[in-house]
């Protein structure tokens, strides 16, 4: 029988919400990892048993979870592995070091802060998991202060992708409110040479060659608090989807601008249209429908909740510019809650669901696209990260 | 012949418990001379999954919003190769690893 598995990460533990097809009945399992912070959990798309997490906290620093049985048993891969004991530390598990090599890198160490001076790059956490397309031991990390990782043995260790930091203007990245982070990897289906990634403050990255080397992706990009508003980098990207019918065709939900791309990121244009707000964090491509997109527009930079105090998901079937409010079954009044980027999703059934989680601790559901939506669950802790396996 | 070892027993903050699967104290042997990078080598070696926890990777320093204290005295902010006191080397007083209180 098939079904969906959601994957709930929060600030204090993750939470997986089972349910079959009909999305009507839903078990809760966790808090997993309770106490710690999930900036995102996602399973690997050729085997849904595994899954990966990213546990972190201001204390003890990031771990990676792995599980291979669909999230009922966890570990840290790498960590299950007893050396001598007298032996020198030798896992590296969970260790993300920046590559200043010149052979493999550029010995890159500074980027701006935000008063515009020069700050040593330092490692805090992973905001961002993203499997490969074809093997379940390949999975990248998008990494605060922003750099991309990659692990090809199942998470027991990770070596950083330094091009990307490398390619020329990381001097001129700065950090974003919610600091300077990856947050955004995106793999070409029909390419798997292409990754895209998103960094927050600098901007939209390709790479054509598996990840070797990278360019920036940011002409037509317009951010108004940049000393230059169209230069290469600096802007405030905030989540980037694609449809894997349509690899070419970009979605980005800018610090302030929905912006679409037709030729893989080389030229962006506004497709805001008439939405009442153009902020937000989230965007999300239907599953079945290349041209139908969401959005939760939040009121502005500085206020991060629904303006009016209503909660309203915004569709457009047109590939932007004409939006249209879904509201049936969402609070229209009092909510002031905010919908974090990486916190909406998508299933594949027949009948496509689409999911969001709150800073308030709901995750929503729409069994049928948007037109009615409920809340799973109502009381969990703030919800950063919400992915979605539909399981046949 | 072997080097003298001595059994040392660790107190660690609840999250580290939970992540190294452990209940209480935990205890180890430790190569003497007992100093806190010795009990963390053997920490981290007996449970490899702390590695990072307790110490950067890379660079090896405390990780800011973590204590070390041992009879009373914070270690802290002494060097990796302080001696501890006897006390903890004999195992009669543990070593114990406290996160900051930061409140929230």
């Amino acid at each position: 029988m098939s079904g969906v598995r959601v994957l709930v990460g929060t600030r204090k533990g993750a939470f997986i919400l089972t349910s079959d097809d009909k999305r009507q009945d839903w078990k809760v399992d966790g808090p997993l990892f309770g106490g710690w912070e999930v900036y995102h959990m996602k399973g690997s798309p050729v085997d849904p048993n595994r899954i990966y997490a990213s546990q972190s906290s201001s204390w003890f620093g990031q771990i990676i979870q792995r599980s291979d049985d669909g999230g009922k048993t966890w570990y840290a891969p790498g960590g299950e592995e007893l050396p001598d004991p007298y032996g020198p530390p030798a896992g590296i598990s969970n260790r993300f070091i920046y590559d200043t090599s010149d052979e493999t890198g550029k010995p890159l160490t500074t980027h701006q802060w935000y008063d515009g001076t020069q700050h040593p790059w330092e490692f805090k956490r992973v905001w961002h998991l993203e499997p490969s397309l074809t093997d379940p031991d390949t999975v990248y990390a998008g990494v605060e202060d922003a750099a991309l990782f990659r692990s090809t043995d199942g998470g027991k260790s990770w070596q950083e992708l330094a091009g990307l930091r490398g390619h020329g203007s990381g001097e001129q990245w700065m950090p974003g409110a919610g600091g300077m982070c990856l947050h955004t990897i995106v793999l070409d289906p029909s390419n798997p040479n292409r990754i895209y990634v998103a960094i927050s403050a600098a901007g939209a990255f390709r790479s054509d060659d598996g990840g070797q080397t990278w360019k920036p992706i940011n002409r037509g990009l317009n951010s108004q608090f940049m000393t230059d508003p169209t230069a290469e980098v600096g802007h405030c990207v905030h989540r980037i989807d694609m449809h894997p019918s349509q690899p070419n065709v970009l979605f980005m939900q800018k610090h302030w601008d929905i912006m679409r791309s037709d030729d893989a990121g080389e030229n962006w244009y506004e497709v805001s249209g008439n939405l009442p707000t153009d902020f937000g964090f989230p965007i999300q491509v239907h599953a079945r429908d290349p041209n139908t997109i969401y959005v939760v527009p939040i009121k502005s930079d500085s206020e991060h909740f629904p303006p009016d105090g209503k909660l309203r998901v915004y569709r457009s079937r047109s590939g932007g510019n004409e939006w249209e409010p879904l509201t049936n079954g969402l609070p229209q009044s009092d909510c002031y809650v905010n919908i974090l980027r990486d916190a909406m999703a998508v299933d594949r059934l027949d009948s496509c669901g689409v999911y969001f989680g709150t800073t308030g601790g709901q995750v929503y559901c729409s069994p049928d696209s948007g037109d009615h939506w409920y809340p799973i669950v109502r009381d969990l802790p703030p919800v950063v990260s919400v992915e979605v396996q539909t399981l046949s | 012949m072997s080097e003298p070892v001595s059994q040392v027993r660790v107190e660690l903050p609840f999250h580290l418990r939970n992540l190294a699967k452990v209940d209480g104290e935990v205890r180890l042997s430790v190569p003497e001379p007992v100093t806190i990078q010795a009990i963390l080598d053997a920490l981290e070696a007996a449970y490899p999954v702390l590695r990072g926890t307790i110490r950067e990777h890379g660079t090896g320093k405390r990780r800011p919003l973590l204590r070390f204290f041992a009879c009373a005295k914070d270690y802290s902010h002494e060097p990796a190769d302080t001696r501890l006191p006897d006390a903890v080397a004999s195992g009669k007083e543990p070593f114990l690893v406290v996160g900051a209180v930061a409140g929230g």
